[in-house]
C-alpha cells in the first residue's frame, strides 16, 4: 500500500520531468527567440548580443535548463520579457483568480452532477432521463467559447441581469470580485457538471446490472436502501477518476472562457504571454498548469486506493 | 449452421460491412439525426462555393450591420459582408483541417500503439510515459505555442492538430493490442509459422481496428472544438478566409447590436459539432464498444 502510493508519486515527478524537458526543447528549437521578438527590427550585432547576456541566452542550452529547473523547482520562474517583473509575482495573483474561478465552478457541478447522473441511470430511457441527457450532450458537446458567449447575449444583454465582462484589477478581494464571477462560474460549471453527469451515469447503470445488486432484489431489500447503500457506493468509486480527468482536461476550457469574459486568470496569461512571445512566462504556465493536471490525477488515484478495499492488496492500477 | 454459410459471412465485401454498421447507426434516433447532420454538412462543404449567393469577402461601408432581410438573409457584418454567404462557407476550412488532421492522428496514434501493446517491456514503458506527459500540457497551450511560432497556414495547422489529437489513440490502441496479443488465435498463427508482419496484418490489425476508429472518430468532434476555439482566440486560419470560430470572435463585440452576425456561426459550429459527436457515438455502438466511461483525454 505504502509502496504503492510512493510509485504514484515518483511516477507523477517524472511526468513532470519528462514535461519540463518537453517545453524547454520544445520554445528553444521553434524559430525566434526572446530576443529577436523584443528587439524586432533591432535584432542584429551588439543590442542582440547583449540581450542575449542579460537573458543569459549566451550559454548552453542544457546548463540553461539546470539552472531554470533548480530555480523552478523553488519557485523562481526567472523574470518575464514583457512587463520586467519576476514572475512568480505576476502569477501569484492570476493563480488565486483562477482558483476561485475553478473551485466555485467545481463546488456547484459536482453536487449537481452526482444528482442528475443518479436520476438519469435510476430512471435510464424513461422520460426524466431522455430529457436531461439530451441537454447534457448539448452542453458537453458546445464549444466553452459558444456557450459563454451566449450567456453573455442572453444574460448579460438582453435582460441585463449581470455584467458581461469582468472589468477588476487583477488583485481584488473576493468580495468584489462576487457579481462579476457568476457568468463565467456558470459557463465552466455547465460542461464541467455534464461530462460529470455522463460517467455517473454509465458507472451507475454499470452496478446496477451487477450480481450483487441483482442478489439484494432478489433478497428483497427495499429499492432506495439498495441505492444508497450497495449501488452508490460502489458506483462512485470508478467515477472519481475520471472526474479527475475531466477537471484537468477542463484546464484548457477554461482558458478560452477566461479571454470570453476578460477574466484575469491563468487563461488570459497564457494568451497574452503567447501573443508577446514571452517565452520564460510560457514554460512557466507549461509546468505550473502540468503540476495541476499531474497532481489532480494523483489526489484522484490515491483517493480511490484509500476508499476501495481490494485494491489496498493488488497491484491493479497501470 | 453449414459451414460455407460462415464463410460467405466472414468474407463480406467491405462495402456491405460498411452500409450495414451505418444502417444499424440509423436505427437509433440520435444516430439518425447525427448522420443527417453530418452528411448536410458534408454536402454543404462541397457545395457552398457555387450556391453563394454573394462574395464572401466584398467589403461594403454602406451595407454596415444591416438586419436580416430578403437581399441578406442572415443580416450583414461590421465590414458589410453577407452573413449567411460566409456561414454556408465557415464549414469548408474547419472539416478539411480536421478531418486530414483526424487521419493523422489515427496514423501515427494507432500505428505507435499498436507497436507499444506489441514489444511490451522497457520501450513501452519510456515511450507510454512519454506520451502521459505529452497529456499532461493542456492541448491549448501546446497547440497555441506552435502556432504562434510557426504560423497559422493549413501546412501547420492540420500536422500540429494531427500529433497533438493522436496521443490519446496510442493509449487506445495499445489497450487493444494488449487485449487481443495474449489470445489463442496469435499463438496459433505464430505456431503456423507466420511472420511477425503477417501477424500484425491478418490477425492484429483487424481485431484492433474498431476500437482505434471509434477513438478517431470522437478525437474528430474534439479537434473540431480545438480547432474552432483555437481560430476563436485569433490563432487559427486567417481572416478574411470564413470561419466560424473567427465569425464568431469578430461580431462578439458588436453582439448588443447585431446579434445575428454572431447567432448564424454559432448555430453552424455547434450544429456541426454535435453531428459528429452523435455520429460518432452511434459509430460506437454500432461496432459495439461502450466508450460511455472514457474521460475526453
Amino acid at each position: 500500500m505504502i509502496f504503492l502510493i510512493i510509485k504514484r508519486i515518483l511516477l507523477g515527478f517524472i511526468t513532470l520531468f519528462i514535461v519540463s524537458i518537453i517545453t524547454f526543447v520544445g520554445t528553444e528549437v521553434l524559430p525566434g527567440d526572446a530576443c529577436t521578438t523584443y528587439l524586432e527590427r533591432q535584432a542584429f550585432g551588439e543590442q542582440l548580443e547583449a540581450c542575449y547576456r542579460r537573458l543569459g541566452l549566451n550559454v548552453p542550452a542544457y546548463e540553461r535548463y539546470v539552472s531554470w529547473a533548480l530555480n523552478a523547482i523553488q519557485g523562481d520562474f526567472g523574470y518575464s520579457l514583457s512587463g520586467e517583473m519576476p514572475i512568480k509575482d505576476v502569477l501569484g495573483p492570476r493563480i488565486k483568480n483562477s482558483l476561485v474561478l475553478a473551485s466555485a465552478a467545481i463546488f456547484i457541478g459536482i453536487p449537481i452532477a452526482l444528482i442528475l447522473g443518479i436520476i438519469t441511470a435510476l430512471w435510464r430511457d424513461k422520460l426524466p432521463d431522455v430529457a436531461i441527457s439530451t441537454v447534457t450532450i448539448f452542453a458537453m458537446t458546445i464549444p466553452e467559447f459558444i456557450s459563454a458567449t451566449l450567456l453573455i447575449l442572453i444574460i448579460a444583454i438582453w435582460l441585463e441581469w449581470l455584467p458581461g465582462i469582468v472589468i477588476v484589477p487583477t488583485d481584488v478581494s473576493f468580495l468584489e470580485l462576487l457579481p462579476n464571477i457568476i457568468l463565467p462560474v456558470v459557463a465552466i460549471a455547465m460542461i464541467m457538471t455534464a461530462h460529470m453527469a455522463r460517467m455517473v451515469r454509465s458507472s451507475v447503470i454499470q452496478v446496477m446490472a451487477s450480481e450483487y445488486v441483482q442478489m439484494a432484489i432478489l433478497k428483497g431489500v427495499p429499492y432506495w436502501k439498495m441505492v444508497f447503500k450497495h449501488v452508490l457506493p460502489n458506483a462512485l468509486l470508478p467515477a472519481i477518476n475520471v472526474v479527475a480527468l475531466t477537471i484537468a482536461w477542463l484546464l484548457g476550457g477554461v482558458v478560452v472562457t477566461e479571454v470570453v469574459f476578460n477574466y484575469p486568470g491563468l487563461g488570459r496569461l497564457v494568451i497574452e504571454s503567447i501573443s508577446n512571445r514571452d517565452l520564460p512566462t510560457v514554460q512557466a504556465l507549461a509546468i505550473i498548469l502540468a503540476s495541476i493536471y499531474v497532481s489532480i490525477n494523483l489526489l484522484a488515484d490515491l483517493l480511490t486506493l484509500m476508499l476501495n478495499p481490494r485494491l489496498k492488496t493488488l497491484q491493479i492500477r497501470k | 449452421m453449414k459451414l460455407d454459410n460462415i464463410y460467405k459471412e466472414e468474407k463480406k465485401s467491405a462495402f456491405a460491412k460498411l452500409s450495414e454498421i451505418i444502417i444499424t447507426m440509423a436505427s437509433r434516433p440520435s444516430g439518425l439525426i447525427g448522420l443527417s447532420i453530418l452528411v448536410f454538412h458534408i454536402i454543404l462543404a462541397f457545395i457552398s462555393p457555387y450556391i453563394a449567393p454573394h462574395d464572401f469577402k466584398a467589403i461594403d461601408p454602406t451595407l454596415m450591420l444591416q438586419a436580416p432581410s430578403a437581399e441578406y438573409w442572415f443580416g450583414t457584418d461590421d465590414l458589410g459582408r453577407d452573413v449567411f454567404t460566409r456561414t454556408i462557407l465557415g464549414g469548408r476550412t474547419a472539416l478539411t483541417i480536421t478531418f486530414f488532421g483526424s487521419l493523422i492522428a489515427l496514423l501515427w496514434g494507432g500505428l505507435l500503439g499498436i507497436f507499444c501493446g506489441l514489444v511490451g517491456g522497457k520501450i513501452d514503458d519510456v515511450v507510454m510515459r512519454i506520451v502521459d506527459a505529452f497529456l499532461s500540457i493542456p492541448w491549448i497551450l501546446a497547440m497555441l505555442l506552435i502556432v504562434s511560432l510557426l504560423g497559422t497556414s493549413t501546412e501547420v495547422l492540420i500536422p500540429a492538430l494531427g500529433f497533438f489529437y493522436g496521443k490519446g489513440i496510442v493509449r487506445v490502441a495499445r489497450a487493444a493490442t494488449h487485449d487481443v496479443i495474449a489470445k489463442d488465435f496469435i499463438v496459433s498463427a505464430r505456431a503456423r509459422g507466420h511472420s511477425n508482419f503477417s501477424i500484425i496484418w491478418n490477425e492484429i490489425i483487424p481485431n484492433v481496428r474498431d476500437a482505434i476508429l471509434v477513438e478517431g472518430a470522437m478525437r474528430w468532434s474534439w479537434m473540431l472544438l480545438g480547432f474552432s476555439s483555437l481560430s476563436f482566440l485569433g490563432f487559427g486560419v486567417s481572416p478574411p478566409t470564413p470561419d466560424w470560430g473567427l465569425m464568431i470572435s469578430n461580431a462578439r463585440g458588436l453582439m448588443s447590436f447585431a446579434y445575428w452576425a454572431v447567432i448564424a456561426p454559432i448555430v453552424g459550429l455547434s450544429s456541426l459539432i454535435i453531428g459528429i459527436n452523435l455520429t460518432a457515438d452511434a459509430f460506437a455502438k454500432a461496432l459495439g464498444i461502450d466508450r460511455s466511461t472514457k474521460a475526453p483525454v
